[in-house]
């Protein structure tokens, strides 16, 4: 439906209100009708019946914390390139010049990670 | 070919007729919402449906049969069981995100639905960076399911949790990449726009070589990113039992399983969008004829059955592929998905500068 006369942020405005819209509706029926009961058992941690040991929140592996790293180098990378890529064509050679020298850098930094073994999940 | 303008407009000009200006667009704005909810959880059901009737052909059996015609109404009746379900509230969980991430998974699957072109005129949000925008709502589910995981007090949801971040955030990086690679040769982002540029030729048939090698990492990347088999491994249940919703329960449990499906036809839909013309009819340059009897066929059946072929073969992954291992999965993007990716890029760049056919 293109409204031309509502702002498209209104819009988007509006459908981020559908889906929040959409949570507290179906809550709220499932608060209505569903039952209710107590069980001291019920609020235990579904851990296959065993009582949890320790606290649940706990250290995890660092693994997790480099890749995300990493995502954020390239993602980054892929927000800049964005811009450059609309125009690609009007910009032409001197325009791929420029942008080849950042790519060239990011480049490197993805064979620095791989050299360094950041890549492997050890 | 039909043009849902009309329709739009014509409902625009009845309202605004009697009603001041901001009751019209409050009023069209409770419209749009409406509509979107309905086509939202139809949507979403119909594809519980088809997942399991082609997993059950996949499989030789029959799948759902009983509830309603060939067993459609079985996903509704097993919404209704889901709402009579009692919501159980935990000891230990931190209460406040517990209940925030439903709402963030939601929020980010209805507005990446939001964008998407579904025929002639009609689409709801049209920014002139939609696809940008696309990429950008949909990374807040990650962050849904990673609140998920760590407040629900469980050792299960927690590795669920940053296997599930871990995965989306780096096969997100190569859906950023293919898409950079057609808005390369589609020179807009908007979303119409692309679709506008498809009009002779989809992109898969004019964009040479490198628009199929960006159709095949698109797919995979995005069979990852909703979190399907073979990249299941954050619900693994042989391990996880359940992965990052193991602690919900309920209707609550139900909005990430809503959210995963939809996010299934969000994916086929962006790459509808981006490599097969979006709403756009087959046509070939030349094949007059063609062109026109493809014309007959409504723009909202062109969108909806491309978006549901391209599901099938995802699906299609689900029951072909054994799970990968959390190492496999990262060393499959890393060290060959962003390789290909970037080499694609300026290959396809070459292309649109240079005009080097492949």
């Amino acid at each position: 439906m293109v409204l031309l006369t509502i702002q498209n942020s209104t819009l988007a405005i509006a459908a981020a209100l559908t889906g929040i819209g959409l949570v507290a509706l179906a809550l709220w029926l499932a608060g209505l009708i569903s039952p209710r009961s107590f069980n001291p058992q019920k609020g235990e941690a579904y851990e296959c019946g065993i009582p949890t040991r320790g606290e649940s929140m706990a250290q995890f592996k660092v693994g997790y914390y480099l890749f995300a790293i990493l995502f954020l180098m390239f993602d980054v990378e892929c927000v800049f390139l964005f811009p450059w890529a609309v125009r690609v064509k009007e910009l032409g050679g001197a325009g791929l010049l420029s942008i080849a020298i950042f790519f060239i850098i990011l480049v490197l930094g993805l064979v620095y990670a791989w050299r360094k073994g950041a890549l492997e999940w050890k | 070919m039909f043009d849902f303008s009309l329709l739009t407009n014509w409902i625009h000009s009845a309202l605004s007729s009697f009603m001041p200006q901001w009751l019209t667009v409050t009023t069209e704005c409770v419209l749009i919402g409406v509509v979107l909810l309905l086509t939202y959880s139809v949507l979403a059901l119909f594809y519980i449906w088809f997942e399991r009737k082609v997993c059950a052909a996949f499989q030789c059996r029959l799948g759902p049969n009983r509830v309603g015609p060939m067993g459609l109404l079985q996903s509704v009746a097993d919404m209704f069981k889901i709402l009579i379900k009692e919501l159980i509230s935990l000891n230990h969980t931190d209460k406040f995100l517990f209940a925030l991430a439903p709402y963030l998974v939601i929020l980010a699957s209805m507005l990446a639905f939001a964008v998407l072109p579904w025929g002639n005129g009609l689409q709801i949000i049209d920014f002139n960076i939609g696809i940008f925008f696309l990429i950008a709502v949909s990374s807040i589910g990650v962050l849904g399911i990673l609140l998920a995981g760590w407040s629900s007090n469980n050792k299960f949801t927690l590795i669920g949790a940053l296997r599930s971040g871990a995965q989306m955030v780096s096969y997100e990086l190569s859906i950023g990449l293919s898409v950079l690679t057609m808005v390369c040769f589609a020179g807009t982002m908007s979303v119409g726009g692309i679709v506008e540029q498809q009009k002779d030729l989809w992109f898969i048939f004019s964009g040479h070589i490198p628009a199929i090698i960006a159709f095949i990492i698109y797919l995979i990347a995005g069979t990852a990113e909703t979190n399907r088999g073979p990249f299941d491994l954050p619900e693994a249940e042989s391990e996880l039992t359940a992965g990052y919703h193991t602690e919900y329960s309920g209707i609550h449990f139900g909005f990430f399983y809503l959210a995963e499906y939809l996010n299934l036809f969000i994916v086929s839909g962006v790459a509808t969008l981006l490599f097969f013309g979006g709403w756009m009819p087959l046509h070939f340059p030349g094949w007059d004829t063609f062109n026109m009897i493809m014309d007959y066929i409504p723009s909202v059946v062109w969108f909806i059955a491309k978006a549901i072929a391209i599901s099938f073969i995802i699906i299609w992954f689900k029951w072909t592929f054994p799970r990968l291992r959390i190492d496999q999965m990262l060393a499959l993007e890393w060290k060959y998905l962003l390789p290909i990716n970037l080499f694609n890029l300026v290959l396809m760049v070459l292309i649109v500068v240079y005009g080097i056919h492949f």
